[in-house]
């Protein structure tokens, strides 16, 4: 069993908990416009790897894992869901912790087995207002995502990318804050700073970079953001 | 004796045997921080002298002043205070804080060019002094054969500790508090007596002169302490005097000797003992404790030596590597650490940061956790400490050893070693290629052989090289090794250091090696990818290389590449092991620049792996910069490849990350640095610098330097205050890798 992978990261700290290696996949249909990873798109790019391969590459990494594991992420890695789902089970296998960093837009025959051997979801949501075209990104699509997630009982964290204009009101982290309270597994929200240092990829894959005009997302703005949620989570 | 109540007996009492007693006597601490204090008023006003005075040194170009009168030594200067009212603990080097003697014994002319680079003219009467005297230099430049200059002036072996005192020897400054002066001579009389019924050869008769010369400084010693008010030939009998009788050692040491490195050893556990017993009687609160450490540290922060400017090229930031080891666990499996090992780390809040002493936690997955994450806390916090891994020193070096300079291991005041500086890996590779000869100086330096034939480089061609011309450089550079120990012990002998040593030492040879990474990357590009050489038309030299191709580089965790730098260092120090050594020294090996890298990489021409002329070489055993392409954990699993049985000398790895990519607040950022750790080290790596600080710092450090006095980071093996490091030195730390959020 082969998947499109577009590199690794050794050491993610910032991916759920701990330390994680991270798997970057290929591929994904989503053209938001903040995205900070286009070299990821294009779904026939990245190299062939084996779970086998990829198991051995994590094992490398063991002692340092131990408080916390390994993190797919992508591009897309819902996408390649028979593949996911094969690392998925050798990993869980081997004893590492499981995350999975979607969209949460897809939904298909993998799904509920993926689900089973994920320990934590970083479910990736979108802006939710309507002043914001998803570029393919669906709250609906998500919604139905999330549901099994609930049913399966599987730990997820919210994850928002913030930038000036687009999401950065009180009233948008109120927003993603109700969101939340629909789901009693979400354990807590994440509010990343939209931030350029993607401009250099977007340039070298010749892409137009939709947000290349929007300032970075100060960090103190979202601090003070992220403050308005009570343990990280509720709207206070 | 009634200086020791309170304490367990044991053959320390019969023995010289610190370990003993520390094991009979240590109470373990496996609680958090949470009971450190803060600093009093009197250190408070001390510090703000201390900052002053640093400050002043600064403005004066980093030498305050220089006595260029008197020749330093235990007793040539009259007792100097920093705030003689306010201080606990007292001595200093020479009669003013901040001044400096003039060490000639090691070098003349060293010492000479030191005082002129300060603005400053060696008086006549130290000139006199020394006119009919004998230097280490002079003794080793009577010797040095023209190979061996030749290798010198090209800087294939660099560093060389051949016009300055050697250092690297720890004394075991314990001893004086615990014994006190006259127990020790009068064991060290007792040696001289059994040494002396030994065949009188030449060995013998060298070491009675030594003996002899031991216990004349032992003497000395005592008057040094008279000069200051204590009368140390009896054990110290509280902490206070534990400390003041401790540093005497290691200030007499200090004045005697200008070594590269001097270090301190590992005291904080030994001295809590002290404290602990006079916490019990009521004679100290925690308050006191902490006030007699964070005096002790201010007077090593005080420690200086009269360098050159070429010295503090290769060595940058005016270091005394008073490196202090703090932990690690005893082979019973109980912690080491005690609460003296937090309050030596809690001298950096009190005191604010600094590079000095050069604070080293001994590592082991074993540690308390609440002392792994304060150690983690004090990193994010200071980026001024190190870590070295106990799981893998214990075993060879049991659990009373200390680290000399950045990364040398040694049983504490059983084992020294001769420093022996570096050989440039790299440059022998450019000096394989064109036979023998240098590639910048065009001149031979090597056995003459054709240069490599062909335009592409092949990998079995160049290995056979290698084969040929690595056993050439590793004789000479062992043979050069020879002659400056030989001569170092004849002239500028450690007299007070080894009389709290053993009579009897195990000596090591410690070898270095640079630019390794430059070679594996070196090779990996020839095997991997397609190197083309380009020679210089007139010298038909080759000076640079086109290369074709992506190759693997070192820093990924990719075994291709990582198995070519082992294949290499494990071959080097084959090919030292060949020649013996002055006094049956054991061959070691460490992978360690200091801040060399630059310079090495100054004289070192372009490299097959793309690297051009005169750039600097990565420090230590670090990858090259910008080449690591997994994240940081790939390119600590690198490192962790290197074979430590055949580097015993250390093998040092610089890790810089911004704070953002350790983690996204303080907690998950500390559980993150343990986690890092514990994981490195299991892994069976040896040593690793953490800087935890974002590149805009040291940007706006660099611009503005008066504004970052405290600004303290660690570079290969130490930390180092970076205003105190030279532009260049400045510039090539901010163009390292730093690892960041993707």
């Amino acid at each position: 069993m082969e998947g499109r992978i577009h590199s690794f990261q050794s050491m993610g700290a910032v991916d759920g908990p701990g330390l994680r290696f991270v798997v970057f996949m290929q591929g994904c249909a989503l053209r938001c416009p903040y995205c900070h990873n286009p070299d990821t798109w294009d779904f026939s790019g990245g190299k062939s790897y084996s779970v086998e391969e990829i198991v051995k590459k994590v094992e490398n990494y063991r002692p340092y894992l131990k408080k916390g594991g390994v993190t797919l992420s992508g591009g897309e890695p819902l996408y390649q869901g028979e593949f996911v789902l094969s690392l998925l089970k050798a990993l869980k296998e081997k004893g590492f912790h499981t995350a999975l960093d979607t969209s949460c837009q897809v939904l298909d025959a993998y799904t509920d087995a993926i689900l089973d051997h994920t320990d934590l979801v970083l479910a990736d949501v979108k802006v939710l207002s309507d002043r914001f075209l998803s570029y393919g990104w669906s709250r609906k699509r998500a919604e139905a995502f999330l549901d099994k997630t609930k049913e399966k009982g599987v730990s997820v964290w919210f994850r928002q990318v913030v930038a000036p204009g687009l999401n950065d009101t009180e009233e948008d982290v109120k927003a993603l804050s109700a969101f939340a309270r629909q789901y009693p597994n979400v354990e807590k929200i994440e509010l990343l700073p939209f931030h350029k240092l993607c401009l250099e990829k977007y340039r070298s894959l010749n892409i137009p970079f939709p947000f290349e005009t929007v300032d970075a997302m100060e960090k103190s703005r979202v601090d003070g953001l992220s403050a308005l949620l009570k343990d990280g989570l509720l709207y206070q | 004796m009634n200086q020791w109540y309170g304490f367990q007996q044991g053959v320390w009492q019969d023995q010289i045997n610190v370990r003993d007693f520390i094991q009979r006597n240590y109470t373990p601490y496996t609680g958090d921080e949470s009971f450190l204090s803060p600093p009093t008023e009197r250190t408070e006003a001390l510090l703000k002298k201390l900052d002053a005075l640093t400050a002043l040194e600064r403005e004066f170009g980093g030498v305050l002043d220089i006595d260029t009168q008197t020749v330093t030594s235990l007793l040539n200067y009259k007792p100097g205070y920093l705030d003689k009212d306010k201080e606990i603990i007292v001595g200093l080097q020479t009669d003013r804080p901040l001044k400096r003697g003039v060490n000639p014994f090691g070098g003349l002319r060293m010492t000479r060019a030191a005082c002129k680079a300060y603005g400053y003219e060696l008086s006549e009467k130290v000139e006199q002094e020394f006119l009919y005297r004998t230097t280490h230099n002079d003794g080793v430049f009577r010797v040095y054969t023209d190979e061996m200059l030749a290798a010198r002036h090209c800087g294939l072996i660099t560093g060389l500790p051949d016009a300055y005192g050697r250092g690297r020897i720890i004394g075991d400054y314990r001893r004086v508090a615990l014994y006190g002066i006259d127990r020790l001579i009068e064991e060290k009389k007792k040696d001289k007596v059994a040494v002396g019924k030994r065949p009188m050869t030449a060995d013998t008769i060298r070491q009675l002169e030594e003996l002899y010369q031991q216990i004349n400084f032992l003497g000395k010693l005592k008057e040094m302490a008279a000069m200051y008010g204590f009368d140390i030939s009896l054990p110290a009998q509280n902490a206070k005097e534990a400390v003041q009788w401790l540093y005497f050692g290691y200030l007499g040491a200090i004045k005697e000797q200008n070594g590269a490195a001097m270090s301190l050893g590992r005291v904080s556990t030994f001295l809590d003992i002290y404290f602990e017993r006079d916490l019990k009687e009521g004679i100290l609160t925690e308050e006191g404790v902490q006030e007699i450490i964070d005096d002790f540290v201010m007077k090593l922060r005080l420690a200086r030596h009269l360098r050159t400017p070429e010295y503090n090229e290769l060595f940058g930031g005016d270091p005394m590597w008073i490196t202090e080891s703090i932990g690690g666990m005893g082979e019973d499996g109980r912690t080491l650490v005690t609460k003296s090992s937090f309050r030596m780390l809690h001298t950096l809040y009190n005191l604010k940061p600094s590079a000095e002493p050069n604070l080293t936690v001994l590592w082991s997955q074993d540690l308390p956790e609440a002392f792994k994450r304060y150690c983690a806390k004090v990193s994010c916090d200071t980026d001024a400490i190190q870590y070295e891994n106990d799981d893998l020193m214990r075993p060879r070096y049991g659990d009373d050893y200390g680290i000399a300079c950045c990364v040398s291991a040694m049983k504490i005041g059983k084992q020294m070693q001769f420093f022996g500086a570096r050989a440039n890996l790299a440059k022998l590779l450019l000096l394989a290629l064109n036979g023998g000869k240098d590639e910048l100086k065009n001149m031979q330096v090597g056995p003459e052989n054709p240069p490599y034939e062909g335009e592409y480089l092949e990998y079995d061609k160049v290995m056979a090289l290698l084969d040929f011309y690595r056993p050439w450089l590793a004789h000479m550079y062992a043979s050069t090794m020879n002659v400056i120990h030989y001569m170092h012990d004849k002239y500028a002998y450690e007299k007070t250091q080894m009389a709290l040593h053993d009579t009897d030492v195990h000596r090591f040879m410690a070898f270095g090696a640079a630019g390794l990474s430059v070679l594996a990357d070196s090779l990996s590009a020839i095997k991997y990818a397609k190197v083309r050489c380009i020679r210089d038309p007139e010298t038909g030299l080759i000076t640079d290389f086109e290369t074709e191709g992506e190759y693997p580089a070192f820093g990924n965790d990719d075994d291709r590449v990582d198995s070519i730098a082992k294949e290499q260092i494990e071959r080097f120090y084959e090919a030292l092991k060949e020649t013996p050594l002055y006094r049956d020294a054991e061959h070691t090996l460490s992978i360690l620049t200091i801040t060399s890298n630059v310079v090495y990489g100054k004289k070192t021409g372009s490299t097959p792996d793309g690297r051009k002329a005169g750039e600097p070489f990565a420090p230590g055993a670090n990858p090259m910069h910008n080449r690591e392409k997994n994240g940081a954990l790939a390119s600590l699993n690198s490192v962790a490849k290197l074979p430590y049985d055949c580097c015993r000398d250390g093998i040092s790895n610089t890790f810089s990350i911004v704070p953002d990519a350790l983690g996204k607040d303080e907690e998950s950022r500390l559980d993150n640095l343990v986690s890092l750790l514990d994981g490195y080290f299991a892994k069976m790596a040896h040593h690793l610098n953490v800087n935890v600080l974002n590149r805009e710092t040291l940007l706006a450090a660099y611009e503005e330097p008066e504004k970052y006095p405290n600004l303290t980071i660690r570079v290969s093996g130490y930390a180092v205050n970076f205003y105190k490091l030279s532009r260049e030195q400045q510039r090539e730390v901010i163009s390292r890798t730093f690892h960041q959020v993707m």
